[in-house]
């Protein structure tokens, strides 16, 4: 019996630490179950609603071509920020971070996880949801996919950002509401089921989610190439988001 | 570099206004078991998260295998086995894959179903953390605490909410990583487990050290409160030598001495025996328990010195 607790420290290999710290994320995302139909069911409202009703006033004549850009964007924002935001809170609230800090995962491996695990579910979210697109009507371009895609992973970053941000410095319930708030307000102000105010450039760098749904709309419905202005506003939300939520990322 | 497990130097922990820990100094060897022992609120845990790197020090050093805990946190958690008080499990999540994920964070993790064979959790493997009893939750708390390994443990009230049978398999454990040579820093407010677990004990109050020493010296230091003697009935001490010191016969043949018994005294009493002819058969002592020298220093009922 004796010596089986003699010490033999160590942290294994970065990346299993990593990957099983993923399988759990997802796991427990995939556990909650309701909360994985709630993020995609409001987006998928919007994409049947407003792209194939007269329900509300969209420019230019192809419906679809508007909405379903915009649902995506809206699906990302849902997963990285709001479902992200709430979960990392509670998880603070729980201790859990706090029992993470104290293994050998460390700060950097704990982001990288989270990270990882929002981007695959974006992914089959996004998958599915423009496969519905296609199934009603929408005609996606392909040549400027990969334009799409990086702004996708900066609006990821974006939001991923903040939200760890909001929970690393508000009790967990401010944290729930604040960020169903701002999902609500950028739902409404953010150009999905109709035209976003018209601010110009300046929109772009309020608005992250009108950016991001106005450049897949250009890459993905018309093929066209992501404006520059673009590109800065997702860019600059990624850093400071991605800068702030490193700096104050608490364990406890 | 120091060869000490941990070392702590006039460590001061501030919350807002109240000082919870007020220049406290405690070092644990290697391999040994050192119990910092204090109610509720003496500063015990503040100790520990400043150890675990989860509290900035107010005041004074903190190295924990010559490291420092918050510099040093990447490098030093591998190393160490962390049980914190309460919760920090993910509440959906089962006892089974709760364990395999810290044990997957190890470079050679202990067996798992090992460990949740030793610690009575096998038959809770499949059942979620959140539907887990206190004391099924504390059993699954210690299990991550050691599946990585460690050289060094910090068990924050390791046995709190356990019944008694999980109370002594613990107790088990912890003598058995002590045998296999990990070093155990451990809080508790149970005297017994203090006294049967300890290498050295601190006793902690209000913030300051009340006393250290291992659980003998701290109980010698105390001094002797009784002497048991077995000899003939019906004697009756007359010794000027004897004033100070109370003798009475509880039962036909058994006396009790007390007093402030040293060496002199004690050896008047034998003297006085032998001097009256007595066939004395058995001499005991008694000594104050950890828990008389515990409630001296931390109620200041009686003086201790």
């Amino acid at each position: 019996m004796s010596g089986i607790f003699a010490p033999a420290p160590g942290r294994a290999p970065m990346r299993s630490v990593v990957a099983s710290q993923i399988r759990m994320e997802l796991t427990l995302t995939a556990r909650r179950g309701e909360a994985v139909v709630l993020a995609m069911g409001v987006p998928l409202l919007v994409l049947l609603g407003a792209g194939l009703t007269e329900v509300t006033n969209v420019p230019g004549n192809d419906r679809l071509a508007f909405v379903v850009p915009g649902v995506l964007a809206l699906t990302v924002m849902s997963t990285a920020f709001t479902g992200q935001a709430i979960t990392t809170g509670y998880e603070r609230a729980y201790g859990v971070l706090k029992r993470l800090g104290a293994s050998p995962l460390s700060r950097p491996g704990l982001l990288f996880a989270k990270t990882s695990a929002v981007l695959g579910l974006i992914v089959v979210q996004l998958v599915a949801l423009a496969a519905v697109g296609v199934a009603v009507g929408w005609r996606p371009h392909f040549g400027a996919t990969l334009s799409a895609v990086g702004v996708t992973v900066l609006a990821t970053a974006a939001y991923s950002g903040l939200a760890l941000l909001m929970a690393s410095v508000l009790r967990p319930e401010a944290t729930t509401g604040a960020a169903t708030l701002i999902y609500v307000l950028m739902l409404a102000a953010g150009g999905i089921m109709f035209a976003a105010p018209d601010l110009g450039t300046v929109g772009w760098f309020l608005l992250p989610l009108a950016a991001h749904a106005e450049a897949l709309r250009a890459t993905l419905s018309h093929d066209a190439s992501v404006p520059l202005s673009i590109w800065l506003s997702l860019g600059a939300w990624a850093v400071v988001f991605v800068t702030a939520a490193a700096r104050k990322f608490r364990w406890e | 570099m120091s060869d000490d497990a941990v070392e702590v130097n006039g460590l001061v922990v501030r919350y807002g206004g109240t000082t919870a820990v007020d220049g406290v100094s405690l070092t644990v060897p290697r391999g040994r078991v050192l119990s910092l022992l204090g109610h509720n609120g003496a500063g015990k845990t503040s100790l520990l998260q400043v150890c675990e790197g989860f509290r900035k020090a107010d005041g004074g050093t903190v190295r924990v295998l010559g490291l420092d805990p918050i510099a040093d946190h990447d490098t030093l958690m591998p190393r160490l086995g962390i049980m914190l008080q309460s919760g920090g499990v993910y509440p959906w999540a089962t006892a089974g894959e709760i364990l395999r994920l810290f044990a997957s964070f190890a470079a050679s993790p202990l067996d798992v179903d090992m460990l949740l064979d030793r610690l009575g959790l096998r038959k809770f493997e499949r059942t979620r953390w959140r539907r887990l009893s206190g004391g099924e939750q504390q059993r699954l708390s210690l299990a991550i605490a050691l599946v990585g390994r460690p050289e060094l443990v910090f068990l924050d009230e390791p046995t709190a909410g356990m019944d008694t049978e999980a109370r002594h398999t613990t107790w088990r454990l912890i003598e058995e990583l002590r045998a296999d040579g990990v070093s155990v820093l451990l809080t508790t407010h149970l005297l017994d487990e203090a006294e049967r677990l300890a290498d050295d004990v601190v006793i902690m109050s209000s913030g300051v050290v009340a006393a250290t020493g291992t659980p003998a010296e701290l109980t010698a230091a105390a001094g002797i409160d009784l002497l048991e003697v077995r000899a003939e009935p019906g004697l009756k001490p007359a010794d000027g030598r004897l004033t100070d010191l109370k003798i009475s016969e509880t039962t036909p043949g058994e006396y009790a001495v007390t007093g402030a018994l040293d060496a002199a005294a004690i050896s008047a009493v034998l003297g006085w025996f032998a001097a009256a002819g007595a066939q004395v058969t058995a001499v005991n002592t008694r000594r104050r328990t950890l828990e008389d020298v515990y409630l001296a220093l931390t109620t200041g009922e009686k003086a201790y010195r």
